[in-house]
This record gives structure tokens, C-alpha cells and sequence, in this order.
């Protein structure tokens, strides 16, 4: 496959899956105004995903439009991170999924703005807005219930225990994105990993939560390799318009 | 409606209650800290935070169909729609709060199965169709209901009203959109359309309560400005209003007793079954029991954010204070 | 039982040179949460460019009771506003 479509599918489908997660909180959150702030979070990374769906469809060039690239591919086709394929656990898995994606997604779309391709860096300069308000958010509650109580503490480090390995996903790289980068659609994603880990190393420590130590790494979303939750959320997404194939909705 | 068969209690009928009853009947808003009659107090509270409930618990219903959504845009209207009812659910009980009762305790009486809602979200969402149905139908009877309520004797629950009103006109409007590609759509397509039609239309009317002929507290609620037309009256117009939509999409009515009639200048139609209608009023309903486990299990597994943000704050405030 | 959080008053500003204006309340932990809970809640349509949040129990009003006494005397100062004096019209715009 075509290196852009590539990339713009692994931007695309990480943006579905964390918003397909996401808003399953609607109706189900620790409080009202959360059920709000978290739904909308969902509204932007919805649509940030018809925009990565259009231009991966154009580059493409066989017709498809984005709802046949989220309702008709199979999890294999899928390129996100698994990162945000990770169940909802519970609440403080979520906003910490949240966060670590942020913590990635907002370097990642500012050096997006100055992209070569025309349509991405357009994409970029919308979303960044977005993006920088849901880091603000994300981040002031990572902070807030790391050094709040006893228990909010462990249940945000219990979070992050089981989700850091997986924040490596959101930066793999392979021979996709050098092609990309010596196109000039890519910035130098180097400076991406190393605002990443600025980021958190920051926020964790503010927070109180010790980010683990020992290194291990989950990779494989963006090759189409996931966890075992992603049938799942897949089955449950495409079901209805797989079950009627010739239908328009 | 949404709030149904609220209890107003008996009227007194003092000096204070006389010069109560003329601001009231001169359009005179009554605000949060004004003199108002224990009864009318209780009554506001009773009828606000059952509205409020409803919109909390009506999210579910159609939350079940947000990450089935059959297209991306269709995910993100539904996602907006729901997160309305939480708003909706919100500006209510804050207006509710100027009435003296904190938005705790009244979450504890709905958790507990002590407060009423609408009987309308206990019926259970079984195809994408319903999500049409849903919007079309019961935020059609609930825009009917909530348009008079901008007008409500109670200012903060009058203002809650507008804004609540602005917000939802896209609901049913979406709703109906749902519908409509439904019928132009593949005979299974148009099969579920109808069959969501069904399911829907008499729990629909019964979202407007008894008549009013059976209701004791209708009147005191009307004299007080809280309540501004019958149930009947509301039936009737909905019944009036949607028919014809129906046939334009080309359904049908599950209503053998629904005709036009030219005399009274709208439709004759069936008697709903009140003895379901009282059932799920009683918890008795299809989902009422997965409605309150629902609802609990969020208000519980939430309570350590909830205290954790508390905690933090107070930390806050200790440091700044030393 | 845990503690509820505090309630809190938004206010906000529609557009370029409206004041603030008092569109609700919500609750929320401290006041930065209450700013943020305010623009995901009063926000989504895209109606403000400027919020405030005051805490409810730090506002202070009259009692409506004593509305009389505050707010009679006013009324009768009828010479305050400019329809009490009347201008011939042959003076021109005024």
C-alpha cells in the first residue's frame, strides 16, 4: 500500500478506535459534567478521523469513502495503536489513555502543521486546537487524582502500570514514515518521542505516579497487529452495517 | 411526560398564600429566594428533578446504540445528542437546587429506586431503527411538553426550560432524518423502520401520563403556572402532528382505532394500556431494574474520582492557606 | 458519604464587547475544574469567547423581602429619563 494512505490510515484509525472507546463513557461517567467534557473529546477525535479518512480514500483513488475504510476493513486491516484498543477498564484506565495518547498526539500534530502535504497540514492546523485543549484537561486530571486521595492515587498508578507499555505503539516506526519524512509529508518524529517523554516524565512527576521502570514495550497496532480486545470493538462497530451490506444510513 | 403524576399536596390558602396565588395569576416570575408555599416548593422539586432524571436515565436507552452507529456521522450525532441529556439532565438539577435539595441527594433517590421518570426509558433500544424512533417520537412528545414549560411560574426552572428547548430542536429533527433513510432505503431497511413504529407508539403516548380526568394534582399544578395544558390536550396535538408524518414516510400507524375526524378538526385514536403504563410506573417495566443498575454502577465506581478530586482540592487550599 | 462539590455560577461572554452574562451553574472541584466542566458544558455550541466561574455560596444578594425598600424610591424620580421633558419640535433633533 501507498506509504500516505498507510500513515493516514494509522492516524485515522487510532483517532476511530480512542473515539469509539471514548464515547462508550457517554451515560456511564463518574459525574455529569465528565459524561459532557469526555463526550466531547469523543466529537473531535470522530471527526478528526473523517478527515484522516478522506485523504487516505483520495490517495487511495479506488472510490472508497470513509465509511467503508471504519465499517468494511478487518482487524488485521486496522493500523492503530493499541494503546487505544485497551479496554474501559475503569475510569482512570480511560483518562489515562486518554493522556498518554494526548501526551503523543499534540507534538505529533504540531509538527503535522508544517507539513509538505497540503491536506494534512490543513487537517493539523484544525486539529491542533482540539488537541491542545484535551491535553489541558487530561493532563490537569492525571495530575489531580495521582496527588489526590490514597486511593485515586493507586487506581491512576494501577492505570499506568498496565498502560505504559503500550504507549510505545503510538510512536513505532518503520519504513512508511522514513519514506514519508524524506518526502517531507513527515517532520522529524525524533522530536515527537522526545516531547513525548518530556511530557509525561513532567506530568507523572507532578502527579506522584512513578512511570514503570523496566522498559517493556507492546508494538505492533500500526503493522495491523492487535490485542485481543480489538475483534471485539470491531464486531460491535461494524455489526450493523456489515449485516446489510447494500444499505446507506 | 417526563415528569409524570407528580404529587402537589393539599393547598392552604393564608394571606401569603392569596398574595402568592396573584403574582402567579399577573405572570409574575417567582425566583429561587421569594416566599413561595411549602407545597408549591415540594411540588417544583418533585416535577424538576423527575425532568432531571428522565434526561439522565434517557441516556441510556440510546447511549446503547452510540458505538454501534451505522456511519461516522451518524456516530457523532448521536454522541452530541446524548451528551444534550447529560447537559439537559444538568441545568435541571441545578435549577432544582435553587429549591433547597442538593443534586446528591437527589441522584441518591433516583439510585435508590425512590424517585420516578419517565416510563418511556425503560423500554429497551433493539435495532438501529429505534434510535429513529426515539428521536422522532419521544423527542417529539417531549418538545411538545417542554415548549410550555419556558413558561413555567418558576423562573430558574422556566430558564433551565429554554435553554433545554434551544438545544433540542435538532433531536427529533435527527431522529426523523434516521427514519426517513430508513423508508427510502432497502425493504429490510424500511421492515425495521416500521417495526420501531411499533414498538414505540403506544409507550409514546402514554408519555404524557393518564387523562386528566383520572390526574388529582393537574389542577393545582395548572393554577400554580407549573404545569400549562392537559395531558390530554398534549396527546392530542402529538397524535395531531405526527400522523401525517407517518404517512409520509410511508409507515403505518399500529392503530386500528385511528381516524380522522372532521368535526373535531384531528384524529380519534385508541386508548393506550394504562395497566402497562402503571406496571412500569411500579418498576415493572422491561428495563427498569437494568436502568437503575446502570445508573448505580456509574454513581459507585465513580466515587473515588469524585473524592480524589475533592482531596486534591482541599490539598490545594491547604497549601495556599500556610 | 462523600463530600459533594461545590456549586458554581457561570458567566459568560457571546461575543466580541457583550458583558458576561449568567447562563447557569454546575459543580465542580475546585475553580480551574469549574472553567474547564463550564466550557465542555455551556460551550458546545459554540456560544462563548469568554467564561467566568464564581462560587454560588460567595455571592451575596438582598433578601427579595426587602425588594420594596431597596428599589421604590427610584421610581418616582421621573425626571431622570429624557421623555419627561418635552422639547418643541421646530428645536430640531436633541
Amino acid at each position: 500500500m501507498d506509504s500516505l494512505v498507510t500513515f493516514c490510515l494509522r492516524m485515522g484509525d487510532t483517532t476511530l478506535i480512542l473515539g469509539q472507546q471514548t464515547a462508550a463513557w457517554c451515560g456511564h461517567a463518574p459525574v455529569l459534567e465528565e459524561d459532557i467534557a469526555f463526550a466531547n473529546m469523543g466529537l473531535d477525535l470522530i471527526g478528526q478521523t473523517q478527515l484522516w479518512y478522506e485523504i487516505a480514500a483520495e490517495a487511495e483513488g479506488r472510490g472508497r469513502t470513509p465509511d467503508d475504510l471504519a465499517f468494511f476493513r478487518t482487524e488485521r486491516q486496522f493500523l492503530n495503536a493499541q494503546l487505544v484498543e485497551r479496554p474501559n477498564t475503569d475510569f482512570a484506565h480511560a483518562l489515562m489513555r486518554q493522556y498518554l495518547f494526548d501526551a503523543w498526539h499534540l507534538p505529533m500534530q504540531e509538527a503535522l502543521c508544517e507539513s509538505g502535504h497540503e491536506a494534512i497540514r490543513d487537517l493539523a492546523r484544525k486539529s491542533v486546537k482540539e488537541v491542545r485543549y484535551h491535553i489541558n484537561r487530561s493532563r490537569d486530571l492525571i495530575v489531580r487524582l495521582g496527588d489526590g486521595s490514597d486511593e485515586s492515587r493507586a487506581k491512576m498508578q494501577a492505570a499506568l502500570d498496565a498502560l505504559w507499555p503500550y504507549a510505545a505503539d503510538l510512536m513505532a516506526t518503520d519504513a512508511v514514515e522514513e519514506t514519508l519524512a524524506a518526502q517531507g509529508v513527515l517532520p522529524d518524529l525524533a522530536r515527537v518521542r522526545r516531547a513525548f517523554e518530556a511530557e509525561t516524565a513532567a506530568t507523572m512527576a507532578r502527579a506522584t505516579l512513578d512511570i514503570p521502570a523496566n522498559g517493556h514495550a507492546r508494538t505492533g497496532g500500526r503493522t495491523g497487529i492487535h490485542t485481543e480486545t480489538m475483534g471485539y470493538i470491531l464486531a460491535e462497530m461494524q455489526q450493523v452495517p456489515r449485516s446489510y451490506p447494500d444499505a446507506r444510513w | 411526560m417526563y415528569a409524570q403524576l407528580v404529587e402537589t399536596g393539599a393547598a392552604e390558602t393564608s394571606e401569603k398564600d392569596r398574595e402568592f396565588q396573584e403574582k402567579i395569576d399577573r405572570g409574575v416570575r417567582i425566583e429561587a429566594n421569594d416566599w413561595m408555599p411549602e407545597g408549591y416548593r415540594k411540588t417544583l422539586i418533585r416535577q424538576i428533578s423527575q425532568h432531571a432524571h428522565s434526561e439522565i436515565v434517557g441516556q441510556l436507552p440510546e447511549g446503547n446504540w452510540i458505538t454501534r452507529a451505522p456511519s461516522l456521522q451518524r456516530k457523532a450525532i448521536l454522541l452530541a445528542k446524548v451528551q444534550d441529556e447529560a447537559g439537559h439532565g444538568l441545568y435541571l438539577y441545578c435549577a432544582a437546587e435553587t429549591l433547597g435539595i442538593s443534586r446528591d441527594e437527589m441522584t441518591a433517590q433516583l439510585l435508590s429506586g425512590k424517585a420516578k421518570y419517565s416510563s418511556i426509558f425503560n423500554y429497551p433500544t433493539l435495532t438501529w431503527a429505534d434510535i429513529g424512533a426515539v428521536g422522532w417520537l419521544v423527542d417529539g412528545a417531549a418538545i411538545m411538553n417542554q415548549v410550555p414549560l419556558q413558561r413555567c411560574s418558576y423562573g430558574p426552572y422556566s430558564r433551565a426550560m429554554i435553554r433545554v428547548c434551544k438545544e433540542e430542536s435538532f433531536h427529533q429533527r435527527q431522529g426523523f432524518d434516521i427514519m426517513r433513510q430508513l423508508c427510502q432505503g432497502t425493504d429490510d431497511q424500511k421492515a425495521m423502520a416500521q417495526d420501531a413504529l411499533n414498538r414505540w407508539w403506544w409507550p409514546s403516548l402514554m408519555m404524557f401520563g393518564p387523562s386528566d380526568k383520572d390526574s388529582v394534582h393537574s389542577e393545582q399544578s395548572m393554577k400554580w403556572g407549573i404545569k400549562q395544558n392537559t395531558n390530554d390536550e398534549l396527546r392530542q396535538k402529538f397524535v395531531d402532528q405526527t400522523v401525517p408524518q407517518a404517512e409520509w414516510l410511508g409507515l403505518t400507524v399500529p392503530d386500528p382505532d385511528l381516524a380522522w375526524n372532521e368535526a373535531k378538526g384531528g384524529y380519534d385514536f385508541g386508548e393506550p394500556d394504562w395497566s402497562e403504563f402503571y406496571e412500569v410506573l411500579k418498576g415493572n417495566g422491561p428495563c427498569n431494574r437494568d436502568r437503575l443498575a446502570a445508573r448505580n454502577k456509574a454513581w459507585d465506581d465513580g466515587a473515588w474520582y469524585r473524592d480524589g478530586l475533592i482531596a486534591h482540592a482541599e490539598k490545594q487550599q491547604t497549601i495556599a492557606a500556610e | 458519604m462523600s463530600k459533594e462539590w461545590p456549586l458554581w455560577e457561570i458567566f459568560i461572554r457571546g461575543q466580541h464587547g457583550l458583558s458576561h452574562r449568567h447562563v447557569g451553574s454546575l459543580h465542580a472541584p475546585d475553580a480551574e475544574m469549574a472553567l474547564k466542566n463550564a466550557r465542555d458544558v455551556y460551550t458546545r455550541r459554540n456560544e462563548g469567547m469568554s467564561i467566568w466561574v464564581v462560587e454560588s455560596a460567595k455571592i451575596t444578594a438582598f433578601d427579595p423581602d426587602t425588594a420594596e425598600q431597596n428599589f421604590a424610591a427610584p421610581k418616582s424620580k421621573v425626571y431622570r429619563h429624557p421623555s419627561f421633558f418635552e422639547i418643541p419640535d421646530d428645536v430640531g433633533a436633541m
